[in-house]
């Protein structure tokens, strides 16, 4: 018993200075960001009443609405565009690429990671913008007589540079699933009457849900609250939620406001996510 | 128990794996509703053989004909096989009957029916009830079980088992040995097994073909190949087998007189006589151990010949006791006594020879295998 004790003193010794660490750098923002969300906005100054206006107004603005959806509709397809496009890359890693050569694919998978987030942003500016790499070749080549318009400052280029930068994450998980998945039940699949189509369909992709589904969350999370890409991209024309938070808490200094739509955003989030994860533990349950 | 009518036939069967050749010219006629094996050491082909068969890998050359059709560019899931994997290839995100049923897909039959049919197959593996269970819930036999109801219930033409007992432990291997040959004669379908057990092929097969380094030395049955082998790698990859220096002094018709280390001259018949194979180092007798009988002291005994000996190694088993005997006038072979194993049951009454013991071995000519 006092070797029981003495490991539980250890152990939680170690476990106390990362667990404050989290505390002070996680749980405390995140408190704050709640209870300045339930306060009142005055000139200059923070009101201390409690109030439900902030999130009543966040409800009600049309603006938020519009808002909202746009990061939910880029949010969304941006997950079904990257894990989309990820999915054959990860397959082709795993059962086509020589297993000696897997791990050099991996690592030139993850180069555009060796640049900053806002430098590769700032690239896909340079490529898609009205005097961008693409427009000026095409012009050059004689193809178009004026530069497209449909991948300037709008929500496909936000697509397009948000799906580049997180295909690693969606690569990644996938190909980990597939990876697991024992040849021989593709080999069975066979025997037992199936095409390759048909296998693929009925035990490959069943195998790899739960990589997908972990690929879904990892890029549709980070990507819901993206604030680089919108405003480099699109020009601060237009906003995505974390924008509208930004301005909402710095330009005009309404931080209850900008609290109670973080506040809204995250359990949005929260719920999405907690949905998937929902299905995810019904295809991980299947895997064990 | 198997009609004459050829189910698999294998002509000039090459395959190469870049450099490697892998299948050497196999020839081979398996016949319908045959409990067919290919027995071999790892590496000799034989997996690579089954999987050619069930069209998982193209042959380089030759002619692999399914019940009279010939498999050329036939898919894996166009073909009459099935297989029973050697990981079984359970799927593991569904269920015992909706793994049984997996191949059932383009059956035209109604879903009660589909479902009954399920039932029967689960039923005749011994898994009644099981279906609704989730795969990995299962045990290694139980795996087992399903692998093989999975693929019968499509009623194949011929049922192909990859080394399918190798991962269960003796005792369930055993039984499964036994429930896989009843098996096999209520549904009479062909069964091409491979294994490197030669007990496992020989306990289960109507027929088996030795492999080494892709090419079949010897294909017969279990009891031709157990007496008879044709080759001394053959020989000793079966059983055990003793091998003592032989010199052929005459051969008449088809009769072979050979002086033999210390047994002494013998004359053997022609079906005594194996293939010529030119590998082997000089002419040899082989004989298996349990052919020739120790003779306590005072015991008579009903052969033709004794030899002395003199007792190396006892290796007791409980019903069997091992001896390695050093026989009067055997030279010694690379600075070691070179000794034979003889096996003794244990019978009521017979006590365990002690090591150092002279004693007698008496034997019959009739147990010789010559190898040239």
């Amino acid at each position: 018993m006092a070797k029981f004790d003495a490991e539980a003193r250890a152990g939680l010794s170690l476990i106390a200075p990362p667990f404050l660490y989290a505390l002070v750098i996680l749980a405390a923002p995140l408190l704050t960001i709640l209870a300045y969300s339930f306060l009142t906005d005055g000139y200059l100054e923070i009101i201390r009443d409690f109030t439900w206006t902030n999130y009543a107004q966040v409800m009600s603005d049309p603006i938020v609405r519009v808002v909202m959806t746009r990061s939910l509709i880029v949010a969304m397809v941006v997950t079904a565009v990257t894990v989309l496009l990820a999915f054959p890359v990860a397959y082709y890693v795993s059962f086509v690429v020589r297993p000696e050569r897997k791990s050099l694919w991996l690592f030139l998978i993850t180069i555009p990671f060796w640049t900053s987030y806002l430098i590769r942003v700032f690239l896909w500016k340079v490529i898609l913008g009205y005097n961008g790499v693409v427009n000026s070749s095409l012009t050059g080549l004689g193809i178009i007589d004026e530069p497209l318009t449909f991948i300037l400052y709008n929500v496909n280029s936000i697509v397009i540079t948000l799906a580049h930068a997180y295909a690693p994450f969606a690569i990644l998980p996938i190909f980990v699933a597939l990876e697991k998945i024992d040849r021989s039940l593709l080999e069975a699949g066979r025997d037992l009457g199936e095409s390759r189509a048909m296998t693929f369909w009925r035990v490959t992709l069943p195998l790899a849900m739960p990589g997908v589904l972990a690929a879904v969350l990892i890029v549709f999370i980070p990507t819901i609250g993206d604030y680089v890409t919108p405003e480099v991209i699109g020009g601060g024309k237009i906003p995505m939620i974390a924008n509208m938070i930004q301005v909402q808490m710095l330009a005009l200094d309404n931080r209850p406001l900008g609290s109670a739509l973080a506040v809204t955003a995250m359990l949005i989030v929260a719920v999405i996510s907690l949905i998937f994860l929902f299905l995810n533990r019904r295809f991980l349950k299947v895997r064990q | 128990m198997t009609d004459a009518k050829p189910m698999i036939e294998c002509r000039d069967v090459h395959k190469y794996y870049g450099d490697y050749h892998a299948l050497r010219g196999i020839d081979l006629t398996i016949k319908g509703g045959e409990f067919f094996s290919l027995l071999g050491p790892s590496g000799c082909g034989k997996t690579t053989l089954l999987r050619t068969i069930a069209g998982f890998e193209d042959i380089s050359s030759g002619v692999v004909l399914i019940d009279g059709r010939e498999m050329g560019d036939v898919p894996a899931n166009k073909r009459p096989t099935n297989m029973v994997f050697q990981s079984y290839a359970i799927f593991p995100h569904l269920t015992v009957a909706e793994n049984v049923a997996f191949g059932l897909r383009r059956d035209p039959r109604g879903k009660a029916e589909k479902a009954a049919a399920v039932d029967e197959a689960l039923s005749m593996v011994g898994l009644k009830g099981y279906g609704a269970r989730s795969a990995h819930a299962l045990s290694g036999g139980q795996r087992q079980r399903v692998a093989l109801a999975r693929a019968l219930i499509l009623k194949p033409k011929v049922l192909l088992l990859d080394e399918p007992l190798s991962a269960l432990d003796r005792k369930m291997r055993e039984q499964m040995q036994v429930e896989l040959i009843k098996l096999q004669r209520q549904v009479g379908i062909t069964f091409v097994l491979v294994t490197h057990d030669q007990e496992e092929a020989l306990v289960m097969s109507d027929r088996i073909a030795v492999m080494f380094e892709g090419e079949i030395a010897q294909l017969d049955g279990p009891e031709a190949l157990y007496a008879r082998p044709s080759t001394r790698r053959v020989a000793d990859f079966i059983g055990v087998m003793n091998f003592l220096p032989a010199e052929i002094l005459s051969h008449v018709g088809g009769t072979v007189t050979v002086d033999v280390a210390g047994l002494g001259q013998v004359e053997l018949p022609e079906h005594q006589i194996s293939r010529a194979n030119p590998d082997d180092e000089g002419a040899m007798i082989g004989f298996r151990p349990e052919t020739m009988t120790l003779v306590g002291p005072g015991a008579t005994h009903n052969q033709p010949r004794e030899t002395n000996a003199t007792i190396d190694e006892v290796v007791y088993y409980g019903d069997m006791t091992y001896y390695d005997l050093r026989l009067d006038g055997v030279a010694r072979a690379d600075g070691k006594a070179r000794t034979v194993r003889i096996s003794m049951r244990n019978v009521f009454g017979r006590d365990v020879q002690e090591v150092g013991t002279r004693t007698r071995l008496a034997w019959s000519p009739g147990s010789l295998v010559l190898f040239r």
